[in-house]
């Protein structure tokens, strides 16, 4: 079983290796075959915040098309953005705002999917007493959002401005899941994550929900690029996320309709 | 010795001259690389903005403190390992080593879980001393000095074995107690060891990224030392990441060399 994995993960690494020298060669893909019969891998690049989502729907997904193996690289949009620029293999791209998607040059036509609210996470039990948005500016207590790059950082920024007050950080995360770590470990005493990161650790913090997040709400847009190594496969996968049963795994995760 | 080394450098066997080529190369092209595709054009306007200064005077001064804790801490650890005579000494040193294999993201969990707020220790330096070291300069040494330490006592520790325990014999019988021989007789005779693992062990703690980043946090002037800076530029600037990058091995290039020259060079 390791060694299998061990195999499959170099191979991985060997067929990424190869697309990034490639540069613009399209991968070998037959379309005389039928659209039915999808191999190979698919490398999609998305958004920290939709680590949980896409993990399940990447595993319902390989269900359907047997002989497709789905992997992922989850992180900050604007460090996945970058890195496609960068000529990493990339298939498809799911961003946590469209700014970030309109970043990358390369790419097909991109579909909002879901949308995505802030929504403030304490630890269980609220032990830094925090009551609403205000509480960000209170120098003494411990605070984390995301750095103004992300996403969820740009949205705090709106969401900031809107209530008028200046926050006072103790860090500026890199990605929506480090500050969310920061409070499950009960680290800082609140932190300003999506509401679809408050349910996905709801036994560790709780959900404060506020008014002002209507002010920022994040739209999330997907895409197949124009270089995916597997262009078959991207283009199934965007489907199958937009399909009834991608939207069913969304929403029950805490997403929005677009 | 040294003389007849030289004296044969002159036809150094091929096969061990390429691969020492390939490694050499392999080291510098990224370097080559960075150089290359640095924004020279823009570089002094983007080199005296403050944000560089202030990533770059915390980084120098976070991985110069953790240097100075490793020193207090792991040159007595390694006499111990080296001399102490422990029961399940080959244990003990497995566990000093494990920082260097642990992804130092993983560093940065554990040492919130033992020394955050509401870690193991963490808890009660909070109530007791109202101390909490996430999110601030202090947790980035203590993250930084975690990552480092093993390359200093594993240096020193090789240095204390390399060294001939006959001396601090002689120096005993002589009627030395053993804090002065130590101070006398082992350290002078190991002191090249000991600066060798202590240049090693701030050069890691000037580059450490992600125990910092998940201990100390990320905010300007507190705990952004240039590796975070260069990570966070990454993501929108590219060229200012690549500045970044320039500085900081320049500095760390210039300062190693200057202890190598005044050190390392004159001892030999």
């Amino acid at each position: 079983m390791f060694r299998r994995t061990a195999f499959a993960a170099l191979a991985t690494v060997a067929a990424l290796a190869v697309a990034g020298c490639g540069g613009d060669t399209p991968a070998a893909s037959s379309p005389s075959t039928s659209s039915s019969a999808l191999s190979g891998t698919v490398n999609v690049f998305a958004a920290a915040s939709l680590t949980g989502t896409f993990t399940q729907l990447g595993k319902d997904f390989e269900a359907v098309h047997p002989g497709v193996k789905v992997t992922f690289n989850f992180g900050g949009s604007s460090a996945l953005a970058q890195q496609i620029n960068s000529g990493a293999p990339a298939d498809v791209f799911a961003s946590a705002a469209p700014k970030n998607m309109d970043d990358v040059k390369d790419k097909g036509t991109p579909t909002n999917f879901v949308k995505n609210t802030l929504e403030i996470a304490v630890p269980k039990g609220n032990p830094g007493k925090i009551t609403g948005i205000k509480d960000f500016a209170d120098k003494n207590k411990k605070l984390a959002i995301c750095a103004a790059q992300v996403p969820c950082g740009a949205a705090a920024a709106k969401v900031f401005a809107a209530v008028g007050i200046t926050a006072q950080p103790d860090s500026l995360e890199q990605d929506v899941k480090a500050a969310l770590t920061k409070v499950s470990l009960g680290e800082v005493d609140a932190a300003l994550v999506y509401k679809t990161d408050v349910l996905s650790a709801k036994d560790k913090v709780e959900g404060i929900e506020f008014p002002e997040s209507s002010k920022a709400v994040n739209e999330y847009p997907i895409a197949t690029l124009t270089k995916a190594p597997n262009p078959d496969g991207a283009q199934a996968f965007v489907d199958y996320v937009l399909s009834d049963k991608g939207k069913m795994v969304l929403t029950a995760a805490g997403f929005d309709a677009p | 010795m040294s003389r007849r080394g030289r004296s044969t450098s002159g036809r150094l066997p091929l096969v061990l001259l390429l691969p020492a080529l390939l490694g050499l190369a392999f080291l510098l092209v990224p370097l080559v690389g960075l150089l290359i595709k640095a924004p020279w054009s823009t570089l002094p306007d983007r080199l005296f903005s403050a944000d560089v200064w202030q990533a770059l005077r915390l980084s120098l001064v976070c991985a110069t403190l953790a240097t100075a804790l490793c020193l207090l801490l792991g040159v007595p650890l390694a006499w111990l390992l080296a001399r102490g005579g422990l029961p399940g000494r080959s244990l003990i040193r497995a566990f000093v080593t494990v920082p260097l294999v642990l992804p130092p993201v993983v560093g940065g969990v554990a040492l919130l879980l033992v020394l955050g707020r509401r870690g193991l220790v963490g808890q009660h330096l909070d109530t007791w001393f109202g101390v909490s070291l996430p999110f601030t300069t202090a947790g980035v040494v203590v993250a930084e000095a975690f990552v480092a330490m093993p390359f200093l006592v594993i240096s020193v520790e090789g240095a204390l074995r390399a060294a001939d325990p006959r001396y601090e014999e002689a120096a005993a019988t002589l009627g030395a107690g053993r804090w002065l021989t130590f101070r006398r007789v082992t350290l002078p005779s190991i002191a090249p060891g000991v600066v060798a693992g202590t240049v090693l062990c701030w050069a890691r703690a000037l580059g450490e990224f992600g125990a910092t980043i998940t201990f100390a946090g990320n905010f300007p002037g507190r705990t952004t030392t240039m590796p975070l800076a260069v990570y966070l530029a990454l993501e929108t600037d590219p060229e200012v990441a690549v500045v970044l990058s320039l500085v900081l091995l320049l500095v760390s290039v210039v300062v190693l060399a200057a202890l190598r020259e005044r050190w390392i060079g004159g001892l030999r």
